[in-house]
């Protein structure tokens, strides 16, 4: 882990067969951008030589209304960022305002907290799943994934409401109890969606074209990764065993065994299969946690106004696409002086041109699907 | 139709304006003496600071560690390392900030940085603090480094320590207006380049931006 990375990031001059450079622009209006990005690809024939993003056509200014806005009030704005993992967002943030409180929700908000997290985890990577495959040609896993996320989804409706931008949690614990029948839904929807993950790999993990759109495309090393700051599944898939929820567990993610899967080769495929493992821990941990549910209350001791004593904070969880943190200035007021959202996507972004460099126009369009980004966080 | 949306919009102006100033106005003056309010004044009146002495709970301890002693004798004052809830930070004086983030990095093994972000407090001398989260893999530890800088002040940008400031540091500048010397590509990165001041100051309204452009485009009043 001490290998430095040696970074080259400057553009050859020289082009093949003294062909002329071409720089092109790929979106912000494209399918395969997954939002509003665009990056401007300069190339030789169809070999990338570099890539600019041009990111914040989706900038919304969340932290300056954060500022405007009390602690209560901007909760439901972090759902906002991050749309495909709405209670990762949640749960970083109450959790770090209840750390700024010195808060700590009870351990029944706690379970609540990480079966919901956790579900999302997997939806949130069936959706990257999908589009993915999409993306490189792979039409059916699409039909697949949407519809076993469904499944997921019905039980956030159930639970709060709302099946994407959930507002699930309050600071200081869940507001609403679970619903009768919750944890059948849950333990329902484990043995449903087991044979399904199968189903998934048999479609893709041996297919011959699969393999060869995947392995091999998109390399980053595990001492490039640490430099560029790119967490999540990105980080594992290049050999460095590391996740928040081990490495400084936050909820009460060290009552519950699970195994942090990594790759070796850094390449699409395999953070695939990584992000196909995380799938199968987060239900072993949703096993766990909806058998071990404890009764009890579900908010902590917080007062009706919250407003945090005088200090600063940084909290960061690991959300779906990578390390997800939260620093939070007070003023001692009911206001946020100052909110920092360190969103995972956007950071690891900036891995795309390290990964592109050399490869062909069709594997950009791969390399930014399996980065799995998310343009509402990017830009915030 | 104009007219009609005018006339509900007078009230609303002033209201966010307090709210507005609340933030910005009070806070940054207030901050350091709510932190030494209390200690000061509790013998003298428990009964009448009630509200002042709430958020006494915790306050920020010096932070004793290996690590800091060793370095603390070298740059003495120009390194103040604290901990509040067991997040430690050192608070660093401006001119130590490129030696001390880099020994950091290749002496104690930060090897990632995680997030580079400032803060504004427009009635202090030194307007801003810029705060770089670090994270060692093989320490397991986080830490943050904290320093104050002036309007218009320039700070060395860390991008050939860690290629990831890049664009933390072009997003500092498009929200702060805080310059990187050494910065490889400093242009805004979320908004159009093209765009007016620095939204995340405090002294950046969150309408004007707004107004300015109803009127330029619209050729009405806004409604906000």
């Amino acid at each position: 882990m001490n290998d430095r990375s040696h970074l080259d990031l400057e553009t050859p001059d020289k082009t093949y067969l003294d062909s002329n450079e071409l720089v092109i622009n790929m979106g912000p209006q494209h399918p395969a951008t997954h939002g509003v990005l665009r990056v401007i690809l300069k190339l030789d024939g169809e070999k990338v030589l570099g890539t600019e993003c041009v990111i914040g056509y989706l900038h919304r200014g969340v932290e300056k209304i954060a500022e405007n806005r009390t602690y209560t009030m901007f909760n439901p704005y972090v759902d906002r960022m991050d749309y495909c993992a709405a209670v990762s967002n949640g749960l970083g943030y109450c959790e770090a305002v209840e750390k700024l409180m010195n808060v700590e929700a009870p351990p029944r908000a706690q379970y609540i907290r990480v079966i919901l997290t956790e579900l999302q985890r997997i939806a949130s990577h069936q959706l990257w799943l999908g589009t993915h495959a999409l993306d490189i040609g792979a039409m059916t896993p699409l039909f697949y994934t949407f519809r076993d996320r469904e499944e997921i989804l019905k039980i956030f409706e159930k639970y709060c409401g709302a099946r994407l931008t959930t507002h699930a949690f309050r600071i200081g614990g869940c507001q609403y109890e679970t619903y009768a029948g919750f944890e059948k839904d849950v333990k329902n929807f484990l043995t449903f969606f087991a044979p399904k993950i199968d189903e998934y790999e048999v479609l893709l993990t041996t297919n011959r074209i699969w393999l060869e759109r995947t392995k091999n495309v998109g390399v980053i090393s595990g001492p490039d990764c640490i430099a560029l700051g790119v967490t999540g599944p990105v980080l594992r898939a290049s050999g460095v065993k590391w996740d928040v929820r081990k490495a400084q567990p936050y909820a009460n993610y060290k009552d519950f065994d699970f195994e942090i899967p990594v790759g070796t080769n850094g390449d699409t495929y395999d953070r695939y299969l990584v992000r196909m493992m995380e799938m199968r821990q987060s239900m072993r941990i949703v096993e766990q946690a909806v058998n071990g549910i404890p009764e009890g209350p579900i908010m902590g001791k917080v007062p009706k106004v919250i407003k945090p004593p005088v200090g600063e904070i940084y909290h960061s969880i690991e959300a779906p696409k990578g390390e997800l943190g939260y620093f939070i200035v007070s003023d001692g007021s009911t206001q946020p002086y100052r909110l920092r959202v360190r969103p995972p996507s956007f950071v690891n972004l900036q891995a795309l041109d390290v990964m592109v460099r050399g490869l062909l126009v069709a594997d950009v369009v791969a390399v930014i699907g399996t980065i799995d980004i998310v343009l509402g966080e990017v830009d915030r | 139709m104009a007219e009609e949306v005018k006339s509900p919009a007078p009230p609303p102006p002033p209201q966010p304006q307090p709210a507005k100033t609340g933030p910005s106005g009070g806070p940054e003056g207030e901050q350091k003496p709510t932190a030494e309010k209390p200690v000061a004044a509790k013998p003298a009146a428990p009964a009448k600071p009630a509200a002042p002495a709430k958020p006494t709970g915790p306050v920020p301890v010096p932070w004793t560690s290996p690590m800091v002693e060793k370095h603390r004798s070298q740059y003495g004052s120009g390194l103040d390392p604290q901990t509040y809830l067991g997040q430690n930070y050192l608070t660093v004086d401006r001119s130590l900030i490129p030696d001390i983030l880099r020994l950091l990095r290749d002496e104690e093994q930060f090897d990632y940085c995680v997030d580079i972000t400032a803060a504004h407090y427009p009635k202090r001398e030194k307007q801003f603090d810029v705060i770089w989260i670090l994270y060692s893999f093989p320490r397991n530890e986080r830490v943050r480094v904290k320093t104050q800088i002036a309007d218009g002040a320039s700070i060395q940008s860390s991008v050939s320590i860690w290629p990831t400031a890049n664009w933390l540091e072009r997003e500092v500048y498009d929200m702060f207006g805080i310059k990187f010397d050494g910065h490889p590509d400093l242009k805004r990165i979320l908004l159009p380049d093209g765009w007016k001041g620095f939204p995340l100051r405090k002294d950046y309204g969150i309408l004007q931006q707004d107004k300015e452009w109803v009127q330029i485009n619209l050729g009405i009043e806004s409604g906000q």
